[in-house]
């Protein structure tokens, strides 16, 4: 394997929408080459965690080496890089986009472009990258692949009279793709011999060998004993071991430029191997890292707590295990008058912070409290300080404020024309401004706002879908931070203020929201032996108020002979479900009441 | 000697009702007899392990025993009596149904030994009946009454339910009065709790059927324990009322954790530490006994921390409470040193009361007993 030559190498990724078959297509290309049979395969190879699968989406990027011999018995090595599909995770996919010569632009013969997979195809030209287009799942009656073709020509202005017709579900023309990528998509070029450049477009912590980070050789050589430096720290290491995967780890004696590998180097934790990092040799260092590298900084904060306090240690071990694998999870204690001791921790989006509290909960097993999500405010005290708030409960008093600044991201909407009008409802109702509309054919059009980001992150994807019956697909951009009327607004549970529920709004959202936190509350919150008011306020005054009717009736009435067993279980289903409530003052809380400040119900 | 209830399910039936999980089929009949067979080998399996014991109460519940022609039960009791030690036998106790009791059955259950009848009622409100499943009316219920005070049987009950879909405060009383009216001994008075897997359930589920909330099931409850108190009745457990002297003993050695065995299909045992069921399916049933297997599916062992919650559990249904000398002597320990926080806890939120000999729920607690239950479970 190690004697193909730069030019029968091919570096490609694979983009597509969910759903549109990305990760079918790669277990067709893995089969077919032979690197695995079928049987042997589970379904999706390249999806390894749980969540991932069942969510259907791809979050950790890794990379297969295929083997291909052309129709005249030339030997090709093909580098497949997988990406992650979310909006959360752009930054990776970038990187992983840098690492290849080409991608592959997978199109579902029946759906068409989607602003996602459009997003995508445009990260990747602005990398020079050579497109090929495939449309999938012909073989569904409703596939449109003549009309699909067109409108690849159309919206993105790539040639797609020759994109292979093929179902990656049956099987069918998976010939045509790999002929494709060794006919359209460049070999890679570089100097074997040149000064070590090596991209990391992945990394994650192995509990024998460090961190393993995937990366791509532009200039240079790798090799086991030599010593590398990590570019944006300067920190250095002596290599272990480099190596390729396959379905494994297959380690060799060199990686060379062109090549897609691993390197092994008793790297500690994932930060200091961080994906676009350039990796060089310290005896003959290049002068210049991969252009590209950016610290990715959270975008979303929110407040993770045990359920119940004595979990605090386990919550901090499962985070701390967690942020290994993902450099882009940042966490530190805090307290809430609430909750106890917790955690605020950052994400890159929406995504990142529910896949995270659902493998706290799945992987570690904890009952675990979100607080409401929010984003990074700034403020301008009266004072002259200039302070980042990423928890409410720490903005200084109303009185104390010069003026504030919310985030605002440029959002591009791809949607059938038919649900233009719900969906500039939605983002006027969400404060948006609207900058233009662009035809991409008579039938579909992008919508593109700015928004604040603060509205972007309270189910507003999930509101886009259900105005445009799931049609409708965004993408955003943080582009800076604006000035705006924002105030606290604090709820008040039996009296005493609750700081894990406390969010940062509009003030012309207030009314509203409170009400509906409000609303919301008395739906979630159980009935006590004593009604509980409910009260939504800014400052000491109250905006909007609900009560819990006080209990009634909580008895088994009904006789069930000799069979206590029963009458136990159900009366251990209720102490295991008050077990997953927060006790405060005298009230027990539901940890789904938390989530109730998320939803606006639309 | 120590003291034992026994219990044999029938599970067959005309037809189901509505709200019904218990296990019960319709519509097998022709297992009937062979069914009474396996009973009997089961009943002579334990034989030798209940030697030690007498037996003081039977209850024959279902299902429907009235159902099944009475020379079954009257079997099924004949080799009670000549296998087990019935010398102290206080109480025996079948379940029926109107529309399924005639005087030819009830002279045989008469001789058989049979002293208490339990019928199931439900309400007398011929429209209610219909709308739960039942196929009698309550005309049918007031002449089985009768006749069961003609062939004088001196101790009957009445198993009524409220909280039904459309039903009123008014039928409630109004089924009340007639059934104090013709003088019966005893009445249960509970809720209807819908069950997974049951029609009403599903229906519920579906939206097609309303249940009162929970405020009016509540009226309901307190407007029949206060009549049920004017017609001189007491109320000595949550759901259930007896004329004095007149308390089911056969439930109350649930209430108390006492000894029992089931017999029968999906019947429970709780002996000397372990609790346990048989199989719910004729087949496992079978199929154990004709290897002279006994024929239990689940086995729980209680330890002296579970057995002493599920004292509690069950004892404070009985709106006497629990008697803190009778804890002391069965576990050789104080109930405050066990229980005092939580019993504490609850005085204070005006949920048990108690007046140095008994601890019991308050009238407020009665309602909300589950809250309390839940902190006393270990």
């Amino acid at each position: 394997m190690q004697n193909i030559k730069q030019k029968n190498i091919r570096n490609f990724c694979i983009i597509a929408h969910i759903d549109h078959g990305k990760s079918t297509l790669a277990d067709r290309l893995i089969e077919k080459t032979g690197l695995l049979t079928s049987r042997e395969m589970y379904d999706q190879v390249l999806d390894s965690m749980e969540l991932e699968r069942e969510r259907g989406i791809t979050i950790k990027l890794k990379s297969v080496r295929l083997n291909y011999k052309d129709d005249n018995g030339e030997e090709y090595v093909l580098n497949l890089i997988d990406t992650p599909g979310h909006v959360d995770f752009n930054y990776e996919v970038s990187r992983s986009l840098a690492a290849c010569e080409g991608a592959l632009l997978v199109v579902d013969a029946t759906q068409g472009v989607e602003a996602q997979t459009l997003a995508n195809v445009y990260l990747a030209i602005d990398q020079d990258l050579e497109i090929v287009p495939i449309i999938n799942k012909i073989d569904l009656p409703s596939a449109r692949p003549e009309e699909v073709k067109q409108e690849i020509e159309n919206i993105i202005g790539l040639d797609a009279s020759d994109a292979p017709l093929i179902s990656a579900k049956e099987g069918i023309n998976i010939d045509a793709v790999l002929k494709e990528i060794v006919n359209k998509i460049p070999a890679p070029k570089g100097d074997k011999d040149a000064p070590l450049k090596a991209l990391i477009f992945d990394s994650y912590y192995d509990s024998y060998k460090g961190v393993v980070a995937y990366i791509r050789i532009f200039e240079g050589t790798i090799k086991p004993g030599m010593v590398i430096r990590m570019m944006s720290t300067n920190k250095r290491y002596e290599v272990t071991e480099v190596g390729i995967t396959t379905n494994k780890h297959i380690p060799v004696d060199k990686l060379e430029a062109g090549d897609v590998g691993y390197v092994v180097a008793s790297i500690k934790n994932v930060k200091d191997a961080r994906v676009g990092d350039t990796i060089t040799g310290d005896d003959n260092p290049t002068d210049k890292p991969l252009p590209g590298y950016k610290k990715v900084i959270p975008m979303v904060y929110c407040g993770i707590y045990p359920a119940e306090g004595e979990d605090f240690n386990a919550v901090r071990d499962a985070l701390e295990k967690l942020q290994v694998n993902d450099a882009s999870l940042v966490f530190e204690p805090e307290t809430s008058a609430a909750l106890g001791y917790g955690f605020r921790c950052g994400f890159l989006g929406l995504l990142h912070m529910e896949i995270i509290q659902e493998r706290l909960e799945r992987e570690f097993d904890l009952n675990i409290v979100t607080t409401a999500p929010s984003v990074i405010y700034r403020v301008k005290t009266k004072s002259g300080e200039l302070l980042s708030i990423q928890n409410p409960t720490n903005l200084p008093d109303e009185t104390e404020i010069e003026y504030m600044e919310e985030p605002i991201v440029s959002a591009s909407i791809m949607t059938p024309t038919e649900y233009v009008g719900p969906i500039m409802e939605l983002c006027q109702s969400r404060r948006g401004i609207f900058k233009n509309m662009e035809y991409l054919e008579e039938t579909r059009v992008v919508l593109h706002y700015e928004l604040p980001l603060n509205e972007v992150i309270y189910d507003f994807f999930d509101a886009l879908k259900s105005k445009s019956r799931g049609f409708a697909s965004l993408d955003y951009d943080l582009i800076g931070y604006k000035q705006s009327d924002l105030v606290k607004l604090d709820i008040l549970i039996n009296g005493d203020l609750v700081d894990a529920l406390s969010i940062i709004v509009h003030r012309d959202k207030a009314y509203e929201r409170g009400r509906r936190i409000a609303e919301k509350l008395k739906e979630e919150i159980p009935r006590h032996l004593f009604a509980i008011p409910i009260q939504a306020a800014i400052g000491s005054k109250i905006i909007a108020r609900e009560t819990v009717k006080a209990l009634r009736k909580d008895v088994l009435a009904k006789c069930y002979g000799g069979d206590i067993t029963r009458k136990k279980k159900l009366l251990e289903k209720q102490k295991e479900g008050k077990k997953r409530m927060r006790q405060i003052g005298s009230v027990n809380i539901p940890q789904e009441a938390f989530l109730s400040v998320l939803k606006y119900d639309e | 000697m120590k003291e034992l209830a026994l219990y044999i399910h029938i599970p067959f039936c005309h037809k189901k009702c509505y709200y019904c999980d218990f296990t019960s089929f319709s519509g097998m009949d022709k297992r009937i007899d062979e069914y009474i067979d396996f009973l009997l080998l089961e009943m002579n399996l334990y034989r030798e392990i209940l030697t030690e014991y007498v037996v003081k109460t039977i209850f024959i519940g279902g299902g429907t025993p009235s159902y099944i022609d009475g020379r079954y039960l009257v079997k099924i009791i004949e080799f009670i009596r000549k296998n087990y030690n019935l010398s102290y036998i206080e109480e025996i106790t079948v379940e029926a149904n109107p529309g399924t009791l005639n005087r030819e059955k009830l002279i045989q259950y008469k001789e058989a030994g049979i002293n208490r009848i339990s019928l199931g009622v439900q309400t007398l409100n011929d429209k209610l009946l219909k709308s739960i499943g039942r196929n009698h009316s309550g005309k049918d219920i007031i002449e089985n009454i009768k006749l069961l005070r003609e062939l004088e049987f001196s101790n009957i009950n009445v198993d009524l339910m409220f909280g039904l879909p459309n039903q009123a405060v008014e039928d409630c009383i109004s089924t009340l009065e007639m059934v104090t009216d013709l003088g019966v001994e005893h009445i249960s008075y509970y809720s209807l709790i819908l069950e997974e897997r049951t029609l009403m359930n599903k229906w519920y589920k579906e939206g097609k059927i309303k249940l009162p909330d929970d405020d009016l099931e509540r009226k309901m409850y307190h407007k029949g324990v206060d009549y049920l108190k004017s017609r001189g009745y007491k109320h000595y457990e949550i759901s259930n009322f007896c004329k004095q002297g007149f308390e089911c003993k056969h439930n109350l050695f649930y209430w108390r954790i006492m000894p029992y065995i089931g017999f029968g299909i999906s019947s429970h045992s709780n002996i000397e530490n372990k609790r346990f069921c048989n199989f719910n399916n004729f087949k496992d049933y079978f199929a154990h006994l004709r290897e002279r297997k006994l024929p239990i599916s689940e086995v729980e062992y209680i330890d002296n921390n579970m057995e002493m919650a599920e004292y509690m559990i069950m004892g404070l249904r009985l709106v006497d409470g629990i008697n803190k000398n009778m804890f002391k002597k069965r576990f050789g320990k104080d109930i405050e040193e066990v229980y005092g926080p939580v019993i504490d806890k609850y005085i204070k939120e005006g949920l048990l009361q108690e007046n140095g000999v008994n601890i019991k729920f308050t009238e407020k607690g009665l309602d909300l007993s589950n809250i309390v239950y839940v902190d006393l479970l270990p």
